[in-house]
């Protein structure tokens, strides 16, 4: 049941196995990962056996018949890149949403890794504005970070608002079910903000079929790519949620009767999720590509597959917590880390930057021994007392989220709440720093 | 004739080639794809079918793509210029390829094969030799490369003739050898080993019987690892398993370091490549990069050369015990090997283990701890490769697969607490979980004795009883409270973190404290059990806590200062003036 329409493009019409998400044919000079359009939707060959091969369609095979038409591509996914795709949102297939055409040339997504010995070691600070981030965990350009966060957290504002001050020249949003709230909440802010030229949207909302989330971050990031490597920008890519798109190959693995490891999910989850992630890099022409991630957790459990294989692959996390104290949102600075903030404070960042971090992180947590010593019915002492208080100074003007100051400011502050409720002897930093600082804000 | 066959089937980089002629496990082939020749390796043959597991990505490949059978295995290069290289699992030479990303099919030349080496003949013309005897020398930065007897070549050679001193490249023939059967055989400075076979060109393998010095305390002191020894290192994400793989590099007492980046980040590997040409070797004064060999197989790098890396290394380290010297052998992580062999017995439908991993898992694991050891070569000398693997447990659980299965065959166990990554005590090696059953060892216990100071090995158990006996009176304050237990508990509890603060935690960001000699060792440790000793007494349990703080204070000023230098021995005055003033709260007391 073979027609030729092109000389290479033959038109298929008789499959012989139909599932939830794949359905098989015969058929010859196939290559691998190659795509299909099957009954008109997108598909991709996911197993070459002899003759048959077996397609994975993307938006789910409700209603496919044994006679539906398949035509091979004989290409594998691509998105058409170039200027053209600054200011625009795309579907899962890189498809303008809105319409039209892309200006620009093709390129397969999902390319080969940088080779490490051509990499440069991140080296450059992105200030964000808000305190727990900069001053206890700095962002770094060629880094890879996710906000772990359960599903009631504000991280997806969060992530706009870093987004938004972080001084990127390009900012590539992937969506992976996304709800349709939360995209038209980014378009706005980004709109509002009058950063829209800057911003490239590939969007798969819960309105869509799960697995098309799998070809999202690929498009995103070949879009990364593009501007970091030919035009040297610096590109910040937000992928949201991993969770969801980890799910949406958890479908696929069990789709193919794939055996299950931990917490239903592939065995080759470390692989599949590092693969997007090492494509953050600092180029030695100056372009660099900072991926910003949400793995939402259930329950705040970062045992679970996807939050566990992901802390492997990054470099450090973010947490969020709702701070009761001051019915705030705050960065929690025990849980979250930056692997690379070391590469940049105190050396891009004022001298005593890490001290101060240190010192205040430090009494942060003396403050949480004397809360629960006070919990538990014992006397405090007048250091519990005075290390309460400034926990709560110190929630509330530098660890919450809506605050928006330069490091210089940050240190300020902290000195100031260290003078406030506390002898130099006891925050324990470098006297010549207590010299030169903490006299000066007073 | 090499035989060809014809590929059939495709999931992902699983291969099915069909072919007539023969074919053998493990066997090297490549695929023609358009211009480029994609590696593979079989592993599993059914039929006329060999299933083949690719190194590189299968998109586009088509069936019916021709495929070459090469006749041997995996193999790796072995000759001078390897120190200081930066390769892939395969062995190529990552710095030879062209542009920043890596090009499929593109393999390139482990070793120089233009580079002059000096050489100077080291065997004479009708020696008796085997393989693995040394033949000649040539300087490899500053370490003296041996040029052997290939390890392929099986029973005793006759040395014919031999190139005078002189430079020359490594594809020359050094030495013309004949067999029982008087065939001759040209001999060059380069040969090729299977990476997945040992290399046993050595006369015996003893149990290790002294230790590897690390610099660290932690290790040295409490759980010391011997030379040619096996231990490893499971830890969560975040507790600190790569600084104290880097800090181990950097400070072990090895003439040379191979490190298998297997499966990890990527700004990991370009730490090293950014450091290490700067950083100095404590011991030689020369540059750390001089000295160590980076096998990078970072996680966004192919699957299945992933599981080749940490072959690769180990033949490499092999090689290189083979001419004598101490070799320190790092992987990080094994897990990630581990994760790549579950994904192809996954796509071969193979019945699987615990949690999807492959049933021999714990097998292939043992053999492979099994390659690393001390040995005695024919020649009488002594060469050794020491292995420590890290291991990244899901979940941070302990109880998996991949954890379980090392710590049957590795004899010491580092583990990394998290709780102790939190509070920032580092290195986060768990003083209690962690062992060494390397100090259970007569021949062990014997050397450190002899060579760190008498009874050493009985202080060390003093100290991790301490700790044990701290630990246990923390748990009781914590229920009862503060004032809710004899003042004993609080003593009990303070030398405990005496011995935590001093011996256990270490600066490894500090230019002094991160490393630390034996003697140093020895010094602190006896200092530290001297005041342990002491029988202290307090009005309240409030002074306990600020009082030890001092002495730990003074202690640490000691730690962060050179070795007997003023600053050491000032601070060490202000330590013996704090501990005169209990004595004399003593012995006003006891009048």
């Amino acid at each position: 049941m073979e027609k030729d329409t092109k000389a290479f493009q033959r038109v298929y019409t008789k499959l012989f196995q139909l599932t939830k998400a794949t359905v098989s044919l015969s058929a010859k000079g196939i290559g691998y990962d190659e795509l299909a359009i099957v009954d008109g939707r997108l598909a991709q060959v996911v197993k070459i056996m002899g003759d048959i091969v077996t397609l994975q369609i993307f938006g789910g095979t409700e209603g496919i018949a044994t006679n539906a038409e398949v035509i091979f591509a004989g290409k594998p996914p691509s998105l058409k890149v170039g200027e053209d795709l600054a200011g625009r949102f795309f579907n899962a297939y890189g498809e303008p949403m809105e319409g039209g055409d892309i200006m620009g040339d093709e390129r397969e997504i999902g390319g080969p890794s940088v080779n490490p010995v051509r990499r440069m070691q991140p080296s450059e600070f992105i200030p964000t504005g808000i305190a727990g981030i900069d001053l206890n965990n700095a962002l770094v350009t060629g880094q890879k970070i996710p906000f772990f966060a359960d599903p009631d957290q504000p991280y997806n504002q969060v992530m706009a608002m870093v987004a938004l001050r972080a001084k990127a020249d390009k900012i590539i949003l992937a969506g992976m079910g996304l709800t349709r709230d939360d995209y038209l909440y980014f378009k706005n802010v980004f709109d509002n903000a009058g950063a829209l030229d800057r911003i490239v949207g590939f969007i798969n909302t819960t309105e869509d079929p799960p697995v098309e989330r799998l070809l999202v971050p690929d498009m995103a990031l070949s879009a990364a790519e593009y501007f970091a490597v030919e035009k040297n920008e610096k590109v910040l890519v937000l992928l949201t949620d991993m969770t969801l798109y980890a799910d949406a190959l958890s479908i696929v693995s069990n789709r193919m009767d794939q055996i299950p490891s931990k917490d239903s999910m592939p065995g080759s989850l470390y692989s599949d999720l590092a693969r997007l992630y090492e494509k953050a890099v600092q180029f030695p022409d100056g372009g660099s590509i900072t991926i910003i991630a949400v793995t939402t957790l259930s329950g705040g459990d970062i045992t679970h597959a996807v939050p566990d294989n992901t802390g492997y692959i990054t470099e450090g996390q973010l947490f969020l917590r709702k701070d009761s104290d001051i019915g705030k949102v705050i960065v929690d600075p025990f849980r979250s880390l930056s692997r690379l903030k070391q590469l940049v404070i105190g050396k891009k960042t004022r001298e005593d930057h890490p001290q101060v971090m240190n010192a205040a992180v430090r009494l942060y947590a003396d403050a949480a021994n004397a809360k629960t010593k006070q919990e538990n019915g014992f006397d405090l002492t007048d250091y519990d007392e005075r290390s309460l208080k400034f926990a709560r100074d110190y929630s509330e003007k530098l660890l919450a989220i809506d605050v928006n100051i330069d490091t210089d400011q940050m240190l300020e502050t902290a000195y100031g709440l260290f003078s406030k409720y506390f002898k130099p002897a006891e925050v324990g930093i470098r006297q010549e720093f207590v010299d030169k600082f903490w006299e000066k804000e007073k | 004739m090499n035989t060809i066959g014809n590929v059939t089937g495709i999931i992902a980089n699983l291969v099915i080639v069909e072919t007539e002629g023969t074919t053998a496990q493990n066997e090297i082939c490549f695929i023609k794809h358009g211009g480029t020749r994609l590696m593979a390796e079989v592993i599993k043959v059914v039929g006329n079918k060999s299933f083949i597991q690719v190194f590189e990505s299968t998109r586009g490949l088509k069936t019916g793509s021709e495929v070459e059978f090469m006749g041997h295995m995996l193999e790796v290069t072995l000759g001078p210029g390897i120190l200081s290289k930066n390769f892939d699992g395969l062995q190529n030479d990552l710095n030879k390829m062209e542009g920043v990303f890596l090009k499929r099919g593109e393999y390139t030349e482990p070793l120089d094969m233009d580079k002059k080496f000096e050489y100077k003949p080291l065997a004479k013309e009708g020696d008796k030799v085997q393989a693995g005897s040394w033949l000649g020398e040539v300087r490899e930065n500053w370490i003296p490369h041996k040029i052997m007897v290939p390890f392929k070549f099986a029973g005793e050679y006759t040395v014919k003739s031999l190139k005078k001193e002189g430079k020359y490249t490594p594809d020359e023939t050094i030495a013309v050898l004949t067999d029982g059967d008087g065939k001759e055989h040209k001999v060059t400075m380069i040969q090729k080993w299977p990476v997945k076979v040992p290399i046993k060109a050595y006369k015996h393998k003893p149990r290790p019987f002294k230790i590897m010095e690390t610099g660290i305390r932690v290790m040295d002191t409490l759980n010391p690892m011997a030379e040619g020894g096996t231990g490893f290192i499971p830890g969560p994400f975040g507790s600190g398993k790569t600084v104290l793989q880097h800090n181990l590099s950097k400070n072990a007492e090895a003439d040379l370091v191979v490190i298998a980046a297997c499966g990890e980040r990527a700004n990991e590997v370009v730490e090293i490549f950014t450091e290490f040409p700067e950083l100095e070797d404590p011991r030689s004064g020369r540059k750390l990069m001089e000295r160590t060999t980076i096998i990078a197989n970072t996680s966004n790098m192919p699957v299945a050369a992933r599981e080749a890396s940490v072959y690769t290394a180990m033949t490499i380290a092999e090689y290189y015990r083979a001419m004598g010297l101490k070799v320190l052998l790092l992987a990080d992580s094994t897990s990630r090997w581990a994760q790549a062999l579950r994904e192809m017995s996954n796509r071969m439908e193979e019945l699987p283990g615990p949690d999807g991993f492959p049933m021999d898992l714990s097998a292939i694991i043992a053999n492979f701890y099994a390659r690393a050891g001390f040995v005695y070569l024919s020649n009488g000398e002594s060469g050794s490769i020491t292995f420590i693997g890290t291991v990244s447990p899901a979940g941070g659980n302990l109880k998996e697969p991949v954890t379980e299965s090392t710590k049957k065959v590795a004899r010491c166990f580092y583990a990394l607490s998290q709780q102790r990554a939190d509070s920032k005590r580092y290195p986060a090696i768990d003083p209690i979980e962690s062992y060494s059953k390397y100090l259970e060892y007569p021949e062990i216990s014997e050397y450190l004795n002899e060579n760190i100071s008498e009874n050493w090995t009985d202080s060390v158990l003093k100290a991790k009883d301490i700790l044990l006996r701290g630990k246990e009176a923390y748990e009781q304050i914590n229920i009862l409270g503060d004032d809710g237990v004899p003042m004993d508990y609080h003593i009990r509890y303070w030398k405990s973190e005496l011995i935590d603060f001093v011996i256990l935690q270490q600066d490894a960001f500090d230019k002094v404290d991160a490393s630390s000699s034996l003697e140093r060792q020895d010094y602190m440790l006896h200092k530290t059990l001297k005041i342990t000793d002491f029988d202290f007494s307090f009005d309240s349990f409030e002074d306990v806590g600020p009082y030890f703080k001092r002495l730990i204070n003074a202690l640490k000023q000691m730690n962060y200062s050179e070795f007997d230098s003023d600053k050491f021995k000032k601070n060490e005055k202000e330590l013996e003036t704090m501990l005169k003033e209990q004595e004399k709260e003593e012995a006003k007391e006891e009048a």
